[in-house]
């Protein structure tokens, strides 16, 4: 009995909380996004040929970010009848882009003008515990070109 | 000490190859956090005690590399590379390697 009340006020306070949280971290990541687009980065593992000397330095940005109650749930349906997960797709793409825009906040700090040869990794870290995918840790890395000091 | 994920660092040379250096740290998440993390896989949002504690271990198995690095007499590890892995429910390894060198 007790479970029929539970599970409605989960998927409830799940759904909503949840998309106040996404939508407030989208709002957050497109304004720090169009902050800072001057500092372009790379996956190439050269540097531009026109920074002749140059400092460089390793800059890293990591972030474990969870899905709510609802898109669980709504998941597990999904996975009966099979198909594109959506919900998951954007607590993906929130974490990758998040962790990216640490690293690039990291390397503005140390005043790169670019951040070469960056590389991105996800790993799940609650794997082990029953089936559910539930958080995932994105580190991106990358390393800064600041123009050459000393 | 200098420490990039390139191949190479623009305008430098490399004098000297000293091989593979590594660092690695098994990290535990303790009640608190998980109790926290529980309720944030209700609401979702970001784990930001799970962020930290990554963080941290990494820059931990960075500073073993380091370390390593200098009684080997380098002065930059170049071409660093993390990797994560689990090891026991609950556990995670963290885990950073790459070429101790000595650049000009």
């Amino acid at each position: 009995m007790i479970d029929l009340i539970i599970f409605p006020s989960l998927l409830i306070s799940g759904y909503l909380f949840g998309q106040y949280f996404e939508r407030k971290h989208y709002r957050s990541i497109l304004k720090r996004e169009s902050d800072t687009l001057h500092v372009p980065l790379l996956t190439l593992k050269t540097v531009p040929s026109e920074l002749k000397r140059c400092d460089a330095e390793l800059v890293a940005g990591n972030v474990v970010v969870s899905v709510d109650y609802f898109k669980r749930f709504l998941a597990g349906l999904r996975a009966i009848v099979g198909g594109r997960v959506k919900s998951y797709e954007s607590l993906v793409d929130r974490a990758r882009r998040e962790a990216i825009l640490r690293m690039k906040e990291q390397a503005i700090d140390k005043g790169a003008i670019v951040v070469t040869n960056v590389r991105i990794e996800t790993s799940s870290i609650s794997k082990g515990q029953r089936k559910t995918i539930g958080s995932i840790e994105v580190l991106a890395y990358g390393t800064a070109i600041s123009p050459y000091r000393s | 000490m200098m420490i990039t994920n390139m191949e190479t660092v623009p305008g430098k040379t490399i004098i000297k190859h000293f091989g593979l250096v590594q660092g690695n740290t098994i990290r535990a998440k303790h009640v608190g956090r998980d109790i926290m993390a529980g309720l944030k896989n209700i609401f979702g949002g970001e784990l930001t005690g799970y962020t930290e504690l990554l963080s941290e271990s990494r820059q931990e198995a960075t500073d073993r590399m380091v370390k390593q690095a200098q009684t080997l007499g380098a002065n930059a590890v170049l071409n660093v590379r993390f990797s994560t892995s689990s090891v026991t429910q609950g556990a995670a390894e963290l885990y950073a390697y790459g070429t101790a060198v000595l650049l000009e």
